[in-house]
């Protein structure tokens, strides 16, 4: 079995009606919990929460926020090391304290769970519609026959094509999508009260993360249950969640309803943790860069706080109502964030010398043509070639000095690879790279090796791109001794690096572990721009990060740019990233570019549907608009890289071909389409052969 | 350090000692001959009693142990290097050196090792120094295959990728980014090549095939008693007691060392 075909839009219900009444009773209910993990590690410090029936509830907070140990403690799944204080009852009934055994009698009956990755939460070696199947069985006592014909009604439940098929396969063999799928088929399957997901989507495209949300709408539909969502993404929250609580250093600091928290939040850091978000639609206001850790006494956002006062250090504000219908904060200062516009200063606007226009700026790099394809190999004994992933299928491209080029697509779509080929200063499998001039195929080791020079890089982990072995000052010296720096220079250089990149001198006797994730990531620009390059290729530096420590990150980045003329090559999947950073996008699909041009042009007029789709896919953290847009999720799955469609790559999950008529369908069947110039754009480009720029969801009214 | 490695330390520490400075103990020399005592049984003149041409068994012993430890140390620091060394290359170049060099190690393993060098070893010049070669010659190949893997997962870490696309030479990379991680595995494997090399040594030497007379080792020791065993115990009971100890002393440091290094078996400690 393979790759299920493309799935069509799960039947949705448009309107989100309450199928059933909310009842007052709450089914879960939450008070005063307290986790502590080790002495001294409270990861949850006295919360609590109550969900109704049909409820959603959103837990927001980042990393380190506690916001797992919540999930865990709920489901009575932290370790036997961990010792928890507080009340959990589920419709009347206190869980915590109640053996394992009776818990189990619980779980997966009435308390439910979805994970963050779903691949590691089933079996490998059993056949998925039996894995439903066991959790209908164990709880429910239904004969074997039974509960597979009621696993396969399930599976269809929640848009798996071919559900009976499905069924007979394993989990390796599914996508993630799909497989978060099957959870939420799991999950729903003994009609549960309620259902604590934990990240479900994160590890997800932006396309299928809202075919899941979708599902996940659909089945708390179909059984009522009442839903903690857990996640760090505010866009998720805005747009499926009723409730809202902010988590920060193990405690809630505010929650109400989600419309009244995002149109009016009171506390600093959910004003804050809002303002720190890019947008999508490049509003004037810019990413707001909040950093920091936590304080360990008193209110605990006192140190990140602009308006904090002396009382915020003697104790932990309690919370507090703050607004209509169960808002509230827990913030000394209620007062001045009556406004939340005058809590935080605007951050100022990164200054740029005017740039000559593009064509008259040189190409820093040109790629044209660039083929990677990955042999795959069967067999032990022999081995032959079965084909190709083919990551890179030819794509062209320049970066002008001076500018940013984003490339964005979901994963598996040949992004890194290209960077990674480029980074490579190699002969490619086919196409030509340029860089500064100099045709990578016929350089000398020595010619490389001074090019390396000018073309740096910035990885995406910033956990796994610092060696842990070394202190940051020989990290940042690695670079230096390499391309022959003077020994005397390079205790100076490192000082002026630490400071270009924001952080201080005693920094460069730590190893990266002492460091915080966003320091972390400013010792790799560091050691990136120790040779002062002037091209920098980005992959997915913020996407590891906070988004309050992303805004920070971004805004050094622009400033970088500004100050020393740098041009970037930008990897990433963050869509409103990209908008606020670059000047130029490229969007990639399947081993190729679909669509080039301006950010303007192609955010405020998408040529290529496929880009389209990825613009609407993206959640706005604003629940009204959110929840008055039409959704239309992009069917299916991320194609398999190794066997392209005939014709048009996206033909067979495209919205528009849909709409076509008999005549017009054969030629996105027969003819691979090119990039040509987009109607009405001045600098867009797409590969569409029918091409319309449509105004995206977010910018009608 | 864990109580294991503390003991094995100690005890190697305290074989080394008697190894080294036992001989000054004791007022014989290892060619020195007692005419009024063959065979004798260890007493307060012979320690560990006299043999058949009336040579002191202590001095013999402690002669032996010498250049057992000796071997033993040589065989494992080569061999591991040369896994070291094999296993970086391969797995760092890949392609064709990756290709030549894990045939040449699945070539080495597929051979019977004691057969070869025992047929080698008799007929090769250079007495004990080519046995160290020998042998370590035949050791090293499934810990260079360890590290090839190792080596080939650690090459795709991304502070390994940024330093080969900042200009960082091959060699370099391996050096500063690759060997440090992999240092834990090699300690644990040295140690433990030790006593699989003293091992060898004592037995190849025993069948008459490692180190040969007049040279003398623990194997030769045990070898010389062949057939008064019964009779004549301290002959063989003081050398293959040392031997037994020397394995004891360097598997329980091997084994600590890979307590102490490895996270994954390390234990909550109290």
């Amino acid at each position: 079995m393979t790759v299920p075909e493309p799935v069509p839009p799960p039947v949705l219900h448009p309107a989100a009606e309450p199928v059933l009444e909310p009842a007052a009773e709450p089914v879960l209910e939450i008070a005063d919990l307290h986790v502590t993990y080790a002495p001294g590690v409270r990861a949850v410090r006295g919360v609590g929460f109550a969900v109704r029936r049909g409820e959603v509830l959103g837990v927001v907070g980042e990393s380190g926020s506690g916001k797992t140990a919540l999930a865990l403690a709920t489901l009575g799944l932290l370790p036997e090391s961990a010792r928890v204080r507080g009340s959990v009852r589920l419709r009347g009934r206190e869980l915590l304290g109640r053996s394992d055994a009776e818990l189990s009698r619980v779980r997966g009956k009435d308390l439910a769970m979805v994970f963050q990755d779903p691949l590691s939460a089933l079996t490998p070696v059993h056949q998925i519609g039996d894995q439903i199947a066991e959790t209908i069985r164990v709880h429910a006592g239904a004969t074997r026959g039974a509960a597979r014909a009621r696993a396969v009604e399930l599976m269809e439940l929640v848009g798996i094509p071919g559900a009976a098929r499905v069924a007979r396969g394993y989990p390796h063999e599914l996508s993630g999508g799909m497989r978060q799928r099957v959870m939420i088929a799991m999950a729903i399957a003994n009609d549960p009260l309620a259902i604590v997901a934990d990240e479900p989507t994160t590890a997800l495209d932006v396309t299928v993360q809202e075919q899941v949300l979708e599902v996940l709408r659909v089945a708390k539909e179909a059984t009522g249950a009442a839903i903690v969502l857990i996640t760090h993404d505010l866009g998720v929250v805005a747009g499926f969640a009723d409730r809202v609580m902010v988590m920060y250093a193990g405690r809630a600091v505010e929650s109400g309803p989600v419309g009244e928290v995002y149109r009016r939040p009171r506390m600093p850091y959910t004003i804050g943790l809002m303002r720190s978000l890019p947008r999508l639609d490049g509003g004037a206001a810019r990413a707001l860069p909040m950093e920091g850790a936590p304080a360990t006494t008193g209110c605990p956002f006192a140190p990140r706080c602009p308006v904090v006062l002396p009382a915020c250090a003697r104790g932990e504000p309690p919370p507090a109502p703050v607004g209509p219908a169960g808002h509230v904060a827990a913030c000394v200062n209620t007062a001045a964030t009556e406004r939340q516009d005058r809590v935080f200063p605007d951050p100022e606007p990164v200054l740029r010398s005017p740039r000559p226009p593009r064509h008259e700026r040189p190409p820093v790099l040109e790629v044209t043509g660039l083929v990677k394809h990955h042999p795959r190999y069967r067999g032990t004994l022999y081995k032959r070639r079965v084909g190709a992933v083919r990551a890179v299928d030819g794509i062209s491209l320049d970066v002008r000095a001076g500018e940013t080029l984003g490339l964005v697509g979901e994963s598996g779509c040949g992004k890194t690879s290209a960077l990674m080929e480029i980074l490579r200063l190699g002969t490619p499998q086919q196409g030509r790279i340029t860089v500064f001039g100099q045709d990578t195929a016929a350089l000398t080791a020595a010619r490389r090796k001074a090019l390396r020079r000018d073309l740096q890089v910035v990885f995406q982990d910033p956990f796994a791109s610092l060696d842990p072995r070394m202190r940051v000052a020989a990290i940042l010296t690695e670079p230096l001794t390499t391309h022959g720096v003077r020994k005397a220079l390079i205790p100076g250089r490192v000082q002026e690096l630490l400071k270009l990149v924001g952080l201080e001198p005693e920094h460069a006797s730590r190893y990266p572990q002492d460091l915080s994730g966003g320091q972390r990531q400013r010792v790799g620009i560091a050691r990136a721009l120790a040779l002062e390059p002037r091209l920098l290729l980005l992959d997915e530096p913020v996407a590891a990060l906070d988004v309050s420590v992303q805004a920070g990150v971004t805004e050094l980045l622009e400033e970088l740019q500004a100050r020393m003329g740098l041009a970037y090559l930008f990897v990433a999947h963050d869509l409103a990233v990209v908008r606020q950073i670059a000047d130029r996008v490229a969007v990639m699909y399947h081993g190729r570019i679909v669509e080039i041009g301006s950010v303007d042009a192609v955010y405020e007029a998408p040529a290529h549907p496929y880009t389209r789709a990825l613009l609407d896919a993206v959640p706005y953290p604003d629940p009204e608009r959110e929840r008055r847009r039409r959704r239309t999720p992009l069917a299916g799955d991320p194609p398999d890289p190794s066997a392209p469609p005939e014709g048009c790559r996206f033909r067979p999950r495209c919205p528009r071909h849909a709409g076509l008529d008999g005549e017009q369908r054969r030629l996105c069947a027969e003819i691979d389409p090119v990039l040509r110039a987009a109607p009405g754009g001045q600098d867009q480009r797409a590969a569409c052969h029918y091409p319309q720029g449509e105004t995206p969801w977010w910018k009608s009214p | 350090m864990n109580r294991r490695t503390r003991a094995g330390l100690a005890l190697l520490a305290a074989l080394f000692l008697l190894a080294f400075a036992g001989p000054l103990l004791s007022p014989w020399g290892w060619d020195d001959t007692d005419f009024a005592a063959f065979r004798a049984p260890p007493s307060a003149e012979h320690w560990f009693g006299t043999t058949q041409s009336g040579h002191d068994v202590f001095a013999l012993t402690l002669r032996g142990m010498r250049r057992s430890l000796l071997i033993g140390l040589l065989v494992a620091v080569l061999s591991t290097g040369l896994a070291a060394l094999v296993g970086t290359v391969a797995g760092f170049c890949g392609g064709w050196p990756d290709r030549a060099l894990t045939f040449g190690v699945d070539l080495l393993l597929v051979l019977p090792s004691f057969l070869v060098v025992a047929v080698l070893s008799p007929v090769l010049p250079g007495g004990w120094p080519m046995l160290v070669l020998l042998l370590a010659g035949f050791m090293w190949m499934v810990t260079a295959r360890m590290v090839r893997a190792m080596t080939i997962s650690l090459k795709e870490r991304e502070y390994v990728l940024a330093a080969r696309f900042l200009g960082v030479s091959a060699p370099r990379v391996i050096a500063r980014h690759i060997l440090p991680h992999l240092a834990s595995l090699l300690a644990v494997d040295a140690a433990l090549n030790v006593s699989v090399a003293i091992l060898a040594e004592s037995g190849l030497s025993y069948f008459g095939f490692g180190v040969r007379p007049p040279d003398t080792s623990l194997g030769t020791v045990v070898a010389d008693a062949r057939g008064s065993t019964t009779a004549y115990p301290w002959l063989f009971g003081f050398a293959a007691g040392l031997l037994v100890l020397i394995v004891l002393a360097v598997n329980l440091l091997g084994d600590g060392l890979r307590d102490a290094l490895d996270p994954a078996t390390r234990r909550t400690m109290p």
